[in-house]
């Protein structure tokens, strides 16, 4: 009978474990333990059955039942354990009776047996019992895994498709991202174009308005100038004191020389309306074939000549870089030249002014001042640079170049129109693009993009 | 010889009369001035046949200088004056169209005066 209650509930204990995460930590053990039980039923046999023997095979499950009390792996089969525990404790109530007290064991032997044949099949309707409850214990967790593993698939997919969903739309962002940006040079294009274009037409408009006064002022300063010579000649006639006459002829010399400095600065404030009007000129003159090389050159020679009349000891290295595969571009000449003339006064004037302050403050050492054109054509469009290593420009002055009146040269040395009229050439004239990129203290350059057609 | 100067600004008969001093001192011009077109076609009337040589601003308010061209071509075909237009305005569309319209000449401005004073001279 021990036999069987020890073996059966190896074998439940077993088959409970399996199902569990320590299964195959414990195979040994279960495999030992029923090695010893069935040694121990062996023994029992081959000893001849000594009634004694009861009291190991009870030692031995009240050992397994602690054993499994004690550790946590076996958790799930303590309470079936448990239930072996009345028998073990009958087996030894009835063998202590049955050795201490053989008489009194042997009148009351048949209820002895009963309430050991009702703790074993007490112990069998507990392990059925936990037995039924298991398996359904184990179908509920299979059902659990299944739906865990369906969750897991469906849980996967999900994340496929946001992961999908999330590239596409981090792709549309980027092209709509890209989009906004385009928009936006362009539209800054547009703002900085129709800044110039009512710029240009303002400065046109207001030119307009000043010229009849500024006539009238370079008129009538002239005509005095006649006049005080006049008045001179009339003095001379005159009978009066040799000393009057001296005196009137000074004052007349200074309201002549007063009339002579209006005419000049009238002159100087004329040219500067003449240079606004060009701005509104219509387009005059055709576009015409011309050799863009030759003409860049010979500006470039004009505008390095043009400087060294003024300062004999300036120099620069001219550098061209032409592109013959050019030939002859239909461009408007003179606007074009008025363009180059421009840009390459401003470098020389660019690496003078560097060379001067280097100069000033010592450190010239091996700057060299160069004045640079290269041009290239391809995909019908010319391309051409006018470049210097001179002062540079900070981003301020950057931003106002090609405005009108913008200058950064002492009064009366420039006007501030030559690059608003070359933005104006390029753009309107020729359709093109005037763009500029600088260095401080280093170096600038004008990139001048013209279609050809 | 008898000039009319037809010009917006008022300013411009002093300016004739300092510029030429010396000539209307002479006797050889005599200068007539008219602040509008209007005003110069009733001087015209009222002075028919006198007049040698008309110089006209194109810009004016009212009638402007070609309109007043026009109706000078129009109205005294016989003893026809010299018409001299001064203008701003010096491109060839103007240029062409006062000559179209039976101008003498065309001076732009500022007017060089010497220039003009030569061709006055060359008239007479």
């Amino acid at each position: 009978m021990h036999f069987i209650v020890a073996f059966l509930l190896i074998q439940y204990a077993h088959t409970v474990m399996q199902s569990t995460d320590h299964a195959s930590k414990w195979d040994n053990f279960f495999k030992y333990a029923r090695i010893v039980v069935l040694s121990l039923t062996a023994t029992y046999y081959i000893a001849g059955s000594p009634d004694w023997f009861g009291w190991i095979w009870n030692l031995a499950l009240i050992g397994l039942v602690r054993f499994f009390n004690q550790n946590e792996d076996f958790k799930p089969v303590r309470s079936t354990a448990q239930s072996v525990l009345p028998f073990v404790g009958v087996s030894m109530l009835s063998d202590f009776f049955e050795q201490v007290f053989p008489k009194f064991y042997n009148s009351y032997d048949q209820f002895f047996q009963i309430g050991l044949s009702f703790a074993f099949i007490f112990c069998f309707v507990i392990w059925f019992y936990a037995r039924k409850q298991q398996k359904v214990l184990t179908q509920e967790r299979e059902e659990r895994l299944r739906e865990e593993q369906v969750a897991k698939e469906t849980k996967l997919s999900l994340e496929y498709l946001v992961a999908e969903r999330t590239q596409e739309l981090t792709q549309q962002k980027e092209v709509l991202q890209k989009a906004i940006e385009e928009l936006k040079a362009t539209q800054n294009q547009l703002i900085q174009s129709e800044k110039m274009a009512s710029l240009g037409e303002l400065t046109a408009g207001i030119a307009h308005e000043i010229q009849n006064p500024l006539n009238f002022v370079n008129n009538f300063s002239e005509v005095s100038v006649e006049l005080c010579q006049e008045l001179e000649e009339e003095v001379d006639k005159v009978d009066i004191p040799n000393e009057d006459k001296d005196y009137i002829k000074g004052i007349i010399a200074d309201l002549s020389q007063n009339q002579q400095k209006i005419t000049h600065h009238g002159k100087r404030a004329d040219s500067i309306v003449k240079g606004m009007l060009q701005h509104s000129r219509a387009s005059s003159g055709e576009k015409e074939p011309v050799d863009v090389n030759a003409l860049a050159d010979e500006y470039m020679r004009l505008a390095y000549h043009g400087l060294r009349a003024k300062d004999k000891e300036f120099n620069a290295a001219l550098v061209t870089e032409f592109d013959p595969r050019i030939g002859t571009v239909n461009v408007l000449p003179q606007d074009l030249g008025r363009v180059f003339l421009n840009l390459f006064t401003n470098a020389f004037y660019a690496v003078s002014e560097k060379k001067r302050s280097l100069t000033e403050a010592g450190q010239l050492g091996d700057y060299k001042p160069e004045v640079k054109i290269s041009t290239r054509k391809f995909d019908n469009k010319l391309y051409i640079r006018v470049s210097d290593n001179g002062t540079g420009m900070p981003d301020h002055v950057k931003a106002k170049i090609f405005q009108p009146f913008f200058t950064t040269k002492p009064t009366g040395q420039g006007t501030g129109l030559g690059l608003s009229m070359s933005y104006d050439i390029i753009t309107n004239g020729h359709g093109g693009v005037l763009e500029v990129d600088t260095v401080e203290g280093e170096k600038t350059e004008f990139r001048l993009t013209i279609p050809i057609n | 010889m008898k000039i009319l100067v037809v010009d917006d600004e008022e300013d411009v008969k002093s300016l004739f009369e300092q510029k030429f001093r010396r000539e209307i001192r002479a006797g050889q011009f005599e200068f007539s001035f008219a602040f509008s077109g209007e005003e110069a076609l009733e001087f015209m009337q009222n002075h028919p046949s006198e007049l040698v040589m008309i110089l006209s601003d194109i810009n004016m308010p009212g009638m402007s200088g070609i309109e007043l061209l026009k109706r000078i071509r129009t109205d005294h075909p016989s003893a026809p004056p010299q018409v001299m237009m001064i203008t701003a305005y010096g491109d060839s569309a103007n240029h062409d169209q006062a000559m179209q319209l039976g101008a003498n000449d065309f001076l732009t401005k500022p007017v060089n005066f010497n220039e003009l004073k030569e061709k006055l001279l060359n008239i007479i």
